[in-house]
């Protein structure tokens, strides 16, 4: 089948607007009639609960931290771009865009991107009127820095925090509508289940992780708001809770899953130190404008200290391959160095795996009081974890798992192909193509809850009639069965292994066999060895407890077996694309200095996959892209 | 993978877990022993391996609230020998790491201890309420769209600083689990003093400060009697001074309800 993203036509630069218009209304007094669930409260799923609320809507949110202003959003740290050219340095809505389109490495729609680029700029006005405190210059005027990927400096922020403060503001909007009753939240509620009547996405089953309690909430659209997927790779910088389940139940139910395969690795993490390590730390990748990233040019060098280690035999390797962007480089390109260098032997600190990121000349050049106003945070945080002084001897860095731009398939409306299914933020597939710029995603999650659906979903709501569904639908019963089912199963196994086991050993592979580089055979290879870790899994997997009560276990025996299934998708995606682009390179497919090949002729299109069944090869459709306003062309950082 | 757990010296310690299967369950101590521990294992990592051992073992796992295990969701939240996250200068619990920590050690953990935090399951406590104090007026009413260009609203650096310093509270209620009074004046202080030092926080000051106080009062919170434990406890640092703050725009939002100037809601 051949999707369509229902995109506007004519001139990029008023497609927003004319859609805008074009849409239908619902009108102010029927709005209290229609429910909204929305599932998962980090920055798109509350500033979309938020908004709806306000508007007048009926809305349900459901998120399984303790509290909403917990979600994983708050981890970012660097900034948020929008295209205010408050500095007069070149840039433009157009500027932006045209960067996350080559950034993203051609491989996402050009009218969502614009789109984005657009509302960026009321992001930063609804941010700085909550009271977001953004970094300020003398003037009282906002301030802006540079980020990986762009040469013009549109990353606004709040110290090295501001996923933390923006998410504090969509909180503290949502709060105000939970006080006044437009919105009624769940916390340490996960979803389990999507229930799909007449091909229409009209409930949720849930589980209370408090009591253990299974039931469904009916509604009359669902928003799935619940972040990426990368702790499929077991070690990653998600939160531990981090999963894939919402996508995948809803998946299950016939939502597409859209580019698995383009997963995003982060360059500028704590490398691992150990067997047991839990999960990895990232630092912001802002430490690369005042960093030089190194590694010995002998190999037999990698075990000095570095101090030791003579300045004609330090190699900087990004500056000498990407001359004009040298240190920030985009993310995909700094990842796949390191891991080059790495493989080539000259990688330094526990298990070879690490990189040099050093200070010295910035802190010569500038003073460490300088460095340490700029990134004291970081540095910090750096020593607490590896006990070492980055001000004294170079930090050691090495890419992890960071960011998932696959995501559910939706339309220009931020809808599935289920009607009444809206994907929001890093949960769906839409803007960053195959590689997401620096400072990016905050402004996505945002605009999508803030800007975007607040619209989109009238023109849905309009031709449905609210209160279409009810608890006691025989789909509702029949989803409350099978979730209470697989509860019960995995309970009842009592194996041997454990869940953090399972995991592990499935994760790892993935990250070997589908990680950085991946190939044909290391493809194949993964998708054969996964079925029999899933096989193992359902019949030896050890959960203590019962189901009646919190029980942590449980909840992580359910995630992984998504995992489980998903992983192979996932390998499947990387399979089938027979190119290289942005966070998914082939090794196959590379130019001879080692740079990503993209195949545009064969593979411009967005490949939405069909669940068929868990041992069942899953069914491809395509979104064919076309670029009206950038021209194709191969991307360069040289 | 990297390092070996054999290239490190290996720590044994023992345990004094806080066990409790509900709200309305009785508690009590009971001792485990976590061994195979390297300095490089983080607290929670280290809590990991037990649990481990445990559902090994058939027994039920200790359990403990943590996420992001970065230091910036707040989720963990455990009193490690008498002292909220552990006692490491601004450090969570899940930044804590056992090279502070020595072979043979005892170490006691309980949940945070509140009245208005009930005990959910062995450390993991329910902190809705300061939800519900951030509820009650931790925001700035504005409406999503309609609002003027971020640079219209020119803020003193000084004063940006000072709301950041306030908005770093990472709410993971430290503050009520170490004050002596059970007392969430830091929290609240943080709030009304971020938006209080903003241009955009000055419309609705004194209801804010009014509303967020009387919340406090009715979750079972206490109030603050000048220990600064709190400080001590709190992994962000947040300042006492914003507890000072927090009086100082309560005393002046009293002032103005009895000048007429505003009334609080509900009254």
């Amino acid at each position: 089948m051949i999707l369509d993203g229902k995109a506007p036509t004519g001139p990029i630069e008023q497609s927003w607007d004319k859609h805008r218009f074009e849409m239908k209304l619902v009108n102010p007094s029927n709005k209290r009639k229609y429910k909204i669930l929305v599932v998962g409260t980090g920055l798109a799923g509350a500033s979309a609960a938020a908004s709806l609320g306000e508007l007048g809507y009926n809305v349900e949110a459901f998120c399984y931290q303790d509290s909403p202003r917990r979600a994983h959003s708050i981890a970012a740290q660097g900034g948020i771009n929008a295209a205010k050219n408050y500095p007069n340095d070149g840039d433009s809505i157009y500027r932006l865009f045209y960067d996350t389109i080559k950034g993203g490495d051609f491989r996402s729609r050009e009218a969502d991107v614009w789109r984005l680029s657009q509302v960026s700029n009321n992001i930063i006005d609804q941010c700085v009127a909550q009271g977001v405190p953004f970094a300020r210059d003398y003037s009282g005027y906002l301030d802006n820095r540079s980020f990986g990927g762009a040469q013009v400096s549109r990353t606004f922020y709040a110290r090295g925090q501001t996923g933390q403060q923006l998410l504090l503001g969509a909180y503290s909007a949502l709060s105000r509508q939970i006080k006044l009753g437009s919105v009624k939240m769940f916390p340490r509620t996960e979803m389990l289940d999507l229930v799909v009547v007449d091909g229409e996405a009209k409930a949720i089953t849930i589980r209370d992780l408090v009591t253990g309690e299974i039931r469904v909430h009916t509604g009359d659209a669902v928003l799935l708001c619940t972040g990426g997927y990368v702790n499929v790779f077991y070690l990653s910088t998600n939160a531990m809770g981090c999963s894939v389940t919402a996508l995948w139940k809803a998946h299950r139910k016939g939502a597409f899953f859209a580019n698995p395969c383009y997963t995003q690795i982060h360059p500028t993490c704590i490398p691992q130190a150990g067997d047991y390590q839990s999960k990895l730390t990232l630092m912001s990748e802002s430490l690369r404008n005042d960093g030089r990233i190194w590694v010995p040019t002998k190999k037999e060098d990698c075990g000095k200290p570095a101090n030791q280690i003579a300045e004609g035999d330090r190699d900087y390797y990004l500056e000498r391959k990407y001359p004009s962007f040298g240190n920030l480089a985009p993310r995909d390109i700094s990842s796949r160095a390191a891991k080059e260098q790495c493989d080539e032997g000259r990688g330094v600190g526990p298990g070879g795996r690490g990189v040099y990121l050093d200070f010295r000349d910035s802190i010569k050049r500038f003073g460490e009081n300088v460095i340490r106003e700029r990134y004291g945070n970081l540095f910090e945080m750096y020593e607490r974890i590896t006990d070492e002084n980055g001000y004294q001897v170079p930090m050691r860095i090495y890419p992890a798992p960071h960011y998932a731009m696959g995501g559910l398939w939706v339309d220009y409306n931020l809808m599935s192909n289920l009607p009444g299914l809206f994907v929001l933020g890093e949960a769906n597939f839409s803007v960053h193509g195959a590689n997401r710029l620096g400072a990016s995603a905050l402004m996505q999650g945002l605009a999508d809850g803030y800007f975007v659906i607040p619209y989109t979903i009238a023109n849905y709501l309009v031709q449905t009639k609210p209160g279409k569904v009810k608890a006691d639908h025989a789909e509702c019963r029949k989803s409350i069965d099978e979730v209470k089912g697989t509860k019960k199963k995995l309970l009842s196994i009592n194996g041997n292994k454990t869940v953090a086991e399972f995991m592990r050993e499935l994760g790892t592979m993935v990250w070997n066999n589908c990680g950085m580089a991946r190939s044909k055979e290391s493809l194949t290879e993964a998708i054969a060895k996964i079925p029999a870790i899933r096989e193992e899994f359902w019949k030896n997997v050890k959960v203590s407890g019962t189901g009646g009560e919190f029980n942590q276990q449980l909840e992580n025996a359910g995630r992984t077996a998504d995992f489980m299934e998903f992983a192979e998708l996932l390998c499947r995606d990387a399979l089938h694309r027979n190119e290289s682009c942005g966070g998914h390179f082939r090794v196959e497919y590379q130019y001879e200095d080692g740079e990503a090949k993209r195949n545009d002729a064969d593979f411009a299109y967005s490949a939405a996959w069909a669940f068929k069944g868990v041992d069942k090869e899953p069914e491809l459709h395509k979104e064919p892209l076309t670029f009206e306003n950038i021209h194709l062309a191969v991307r360069s950082y040289k | 993978m990297s390092a070996h757990t054999s290239e490190h010296k290996t720590m044994t310690l023992k345990l004094i877990v806080w066990r409790q299967k509900g709200p309305n369950e009785p508690g009590r101590f009971e001792n485990y022993v976590a061994r195979n521990i390297t300095e490089h294992h983080s607290f929670l990592e280290m809590l990991d391996v037990v649990n481990e051992d445990l559902i090994k073992e058939g027994k039920d796992p200790i359990a403990f609230d943590h996420d992001c295990r970065e230091g910036i969701c707040g989720t963990c939240s455990t009193v490690v020998n008498g002292v909220p996250h552990g006692g490491q200068v601004r450090t969570t619990l899940c930044q804590l790491h056992m090279r502070k920590f020595k072979d043979g050690d005892a170490i006691y953990l309980e949940p945070w201890r509140a009245r208005a935090f009930p005990i959910l399951r062995d450390l993991v406590v329910d902190r809705g309420a300061l939800d519900r104090i951030i509820q009650a007026g931790g925001y700035i009413s504005c409406h999503t769209g309609g609002v003027p260009d971020g640079n219209a609203i020119p803020v003193p650096k000084a004063n940006a600083d000072y709301a950041m310093d306030a908005a770093d509270c990472i709410g993971c209620g430290a503050c009520v689990a170490a004050c002596p009074n059970g007392a969430a004046m830091l929290f609240t202080g943080a709030k009304v003093a971020q938006f209080a030092a903003l241009p955009q926080g000055q419309v609705e000051a004194p209801e804010r400060v009014a509303n967020m106080m009387k919340e406090m009062a009715d979750c079972g919170f206490g109030n603050c009697t000048n220990h600064y434990e709190c400080q001590a406890a709190c992994p962000k640092g947040i300042d006492v001074k914003f507890i000072a703050r927090l009086n100082r725009e309560f005393l002046k939002a009293l002032f103005m309800a009895k000048a007429g100037t505003f009334t609080p809601v509900g009254e």
